[in-house]
């Protein structure tokens, strides 16, 4: 098949970097394959990092699209760290935090916010057509701000066995958070292949202007995409408050935009937009997470995680620049390169709106 | 549509007011309001002293907003100056105190880590054509990362030259002004110099305006950007020198987000984003706001610290839309 050829090609660095991660385990701790069934829960270090990784693969497959759109969400972790807050702020006022209804309104409240978060940055990059990344950088800032606000700056915790279910609950066997970021995953990779969607989003990526032109709802699309966005960060935010059942409107999703980045550049994404792949950033989530929890059981400094990440990020985008490829390419058949014709030369033209 | 109101009424007030420096401009009145408000509703406020400690407090957050002028007048960005700020202090905390080196050495090895660590990123954004965004990105980790290998806790500063430093005051009447403070200024003179009377300056804004078009003008394209990531890296390593004067101490989570500090006291400052328009005397102006407001929310004393992020946020937002205002008149 076809597929699998083209698969090979793009997958194959982030595929043998993720497999040489777990192997590379092994030497560390013996049974890090091993998959156990206890007390009817699945248990075993791949389950823990699929589990721990949700989030991470969440966020990271709403930036998705939104990168793919040509843009940037630099407001996933204060949207985290917001929703975070509000579920838990709702559910410590309830009467009886176990109440099922309780705590569906919490949700219900929580991800109600998040498409609001996102529909404001969608509107402010598509409808005011402010930079993405500085439009973004408003609900950064603010955002944290409101999060504190939410929670009262101080760490709420909550007692809720219902809402316990979506980041540390077990549902078949399985932990319920890593069928959510499953979920969402399959949706949006059904969305966006097995309909025209995911074209209409490569296609306002590659140039919004000639996509209106040719009758594609650019603005539409873009605001969609950021609203999307928002939303996986919002389930984020409840998985990651409901995992340690408390909110911390300083340090929930603190970084988190960071290694969506990442994951979606390790996938294989470009930053310039008009290209995607959802499972390419799936892999990079994936990654990551490993490397992290590599770095746990190996009994290096969880901080020297940073270090690696600087590593992998520097790797995979001087492999993805062009330029860095014809610099090697050429540097190789003639060691004098002749002064500085940089890739600036044939910049992405923008279209004036 | 609105916009025809928009440009009628810009008509009007485009006659008479520079629209280069207008969003300079507001920033200044936005300040003057706010300092009046203080004035009018705080006792207290109006000592000149209250206005001297904004750049006591926030001496070293201009010094690394400066920088960021520079490398966001190329239309760069530069995510990695808080984790350098940190790094510094980690640097300097640890040498003078773990290695007892001499305080002067540690500065200029303080520095020259700070510049390499810029210089070495500019090369990655020019020669590799690179976004900023994603190198200084890498350039964050990298710099935090180093950090917590230096230690993950903190580290006080004992050193006597350092703690004479710290607690120097230069002494106008009443009135006094720590180092870190003055060093501050004179870095913004002289960045101001650099902007606007030299040709390395007027190459910043032209590779801001287009880079395409400096290029093909014969300007030192690749020499300019690459300095202009240098210079960011060295101030952020001055601003953590600077922290530590304040604090007398290293810390590898400290200066968390001070980056967005920066691009927030740029912006406020009325720099455009997309580079070559704006004023380095602007982003003195926003560091000055930002100031102002913790200093307001100090002498209110009932209001928590998070609404300072609030403020800044919303602050950033109407001064985004403004600058889009503009350039939507100088298309017209």
């Amino acid at each position: 098949m076809s597929v699998t050829t083209v698969i090979r090609h793009r997958f194959f660095w982030p595929v043998l970097a993720l497999v040489v991660l777990l192997v590379s385990n092994v030497f560390f701790t013996p049974d890090f394959f091993k998959l156990e069934v206890r007390d009817g829960h699945l248990y075993g270090s791949l389950i823990d990092i699929l589990r721990n990784g949700a989030p991470l693969i969440l966020v990271a497959t709403g930036m998705t699209v939104v990168i793919a759109t040509g843009g940037i969400d630099l407001s996933v972790g204060s949207v985290v760290a917001i929703v975070a807050g509000l579920a838990c702020y709702y559910i410590s006022k309830q009467p009886d935090q176990n109440a099922v209804s309780g705590v569906l309104t919490a949700v219900a409240l929580g991800l109600g916010l998040a498409l609001l978060l996102g529909l404001w940055n969608g509107v402010l990059v598509a409808g005011i057509g402010i930079q993405p990344i500085v439009a973004t950088l408003i609900l950064m800032v603010a955002g944290r701000g409101l999060a504190q606000l939410i929670t009262g700056g101080q760490i709420i915790t909550i007692n809720s066995d219902p809402y316990d279910l979506i980041g540390a609950g077990y549902l078949f066997t399985v932990p319920f958070a890593i069928l959510v970021a499953l979920f969402v995953v399959f949706l949006a990779v059904l969305l966006t292949r097995r309909t025209a969607l995911g074209m209409l989003i490569e296609s306002v990526g590659g140039n919004a202007e000639a996509s209106r032109l040719a009758g594609i709802r650019s603005r539409r699309i873009t605001i969609m995409v950021y609203v999307f966005c928002a939303f996986c960060a919002g389930i984020a935010g409840l998985m990651v408050s409901s995992d340690v059942s408390s909110a911390n409107g300083n340090d929930a999703g603190l970084w988190i935009e960071l290694d969506a980045i990442l994951a979606v550049v390790i996938g294989g994404t470009s930053l310039l937009g008009g290209r995607f792949s959802i499972a390419g950033t799936v892999l990079g989530a994936l990654i990551i997470q490993t490397l992290t929890t590599t770095i746990y059981t190996t009994g290096i400094p969880p901080e020297v995680t940073l270090l690696f990440k600087a590593l992998v990020v520097t790797i995979v985008c001087l492999l993805q620049s062009p330029a860095f490829r014809a610099k090697v390419f050429r540097g190789r058949r003639r060691p004098v390169a002749p002064p500085a014709t940089p890739a600036s030369e044939e910049p992405k033209v923008e279209v004036p709106a | 549509m609105s916009t025809a109101e928009l440009t009628a009424s810009r008509r009007t007030w485009r006659d008479w007011v520079p629209t280069k420096q207008l969003p300079v401009l507001v920033t200044l009145a936005l300040f003057g309001l706010m300092y009046g408000v203080g004035v009018l509703q705080y006792r207290g406020f109006s000592d000149t002293q209250v206005f001297l400690n904004i750049f006591i407090d926030n001496g070293f957050l201009l010094v690394v907003a400066v920088g960021m002028t520079f490398v966001i007048l190329t239309g760069g960005i530069d995510l990695s100056v808080g984790s350098v700020v940190a790094l510094s202090t980690m640097v300097s905390s640890s040498l003078l105190t773990e290695k007892g080196w001499s305080p002067y050495l540690v500065m200029a090895v303080v520095l020259a880590i700070g510049s390499v660590l810029g210089f070495l990123m500019g090369c990655m954004i020019h020669y590799f054509d690179i976004q900023p965004f994603i190198v200084t990105l890498a350039g964050m980790f990298l710099a935090r990362g180093l950090c917590y290998i230096i230690s993950t806790d903190s580290i006080p500063i004992n050193d006597k030259t350092w703690v004479a430093i710290a607690d120097y005051k230069f002494r106008m009447g009443n009135y006094r002004l720590s180092v870190s403070a003055v060093v501050a200024l004179v870095v913004l003179a002289i960045a101001v110099w650099i902007l606007s009377y030299t040709k390395f300056g007027r190459n910043v804004y032209a590779v801001g305006g287009s880079e395409q078009s400096a290029l093909l003008m014969g300007l030192p394209v690749s020499r300019t950007k690459i300095a202009v990531y240098t210079i960011s890296g060295f101030c952020s390593a001055l601003g953590g020198m600077l922290l530590t004067f304040y604090t007398l101490s290293g810390y590898g989570r400290g200066a968390i987000g001070l980056e967005l500090d920066a691009i927030a006291a740029v912006v406020i400052g009325g720099t455009l984003l997309t580079g070559g328009s704006g004023y380095v005397l602007g982003t003195m102006v926003g560091v000055c706001v930002l100031g102002i407001i913790q200093t307001l929310i100090t002498f209110q004393g009932n209001l928590s610290s998070w609404w300072t992020k609030i403020f800044i946020g919303v602050l950033l937002f109407a001064f985004i839309m403004l600058q889009r205002v503009i350039r939507l008149g100088r298309k017209t």
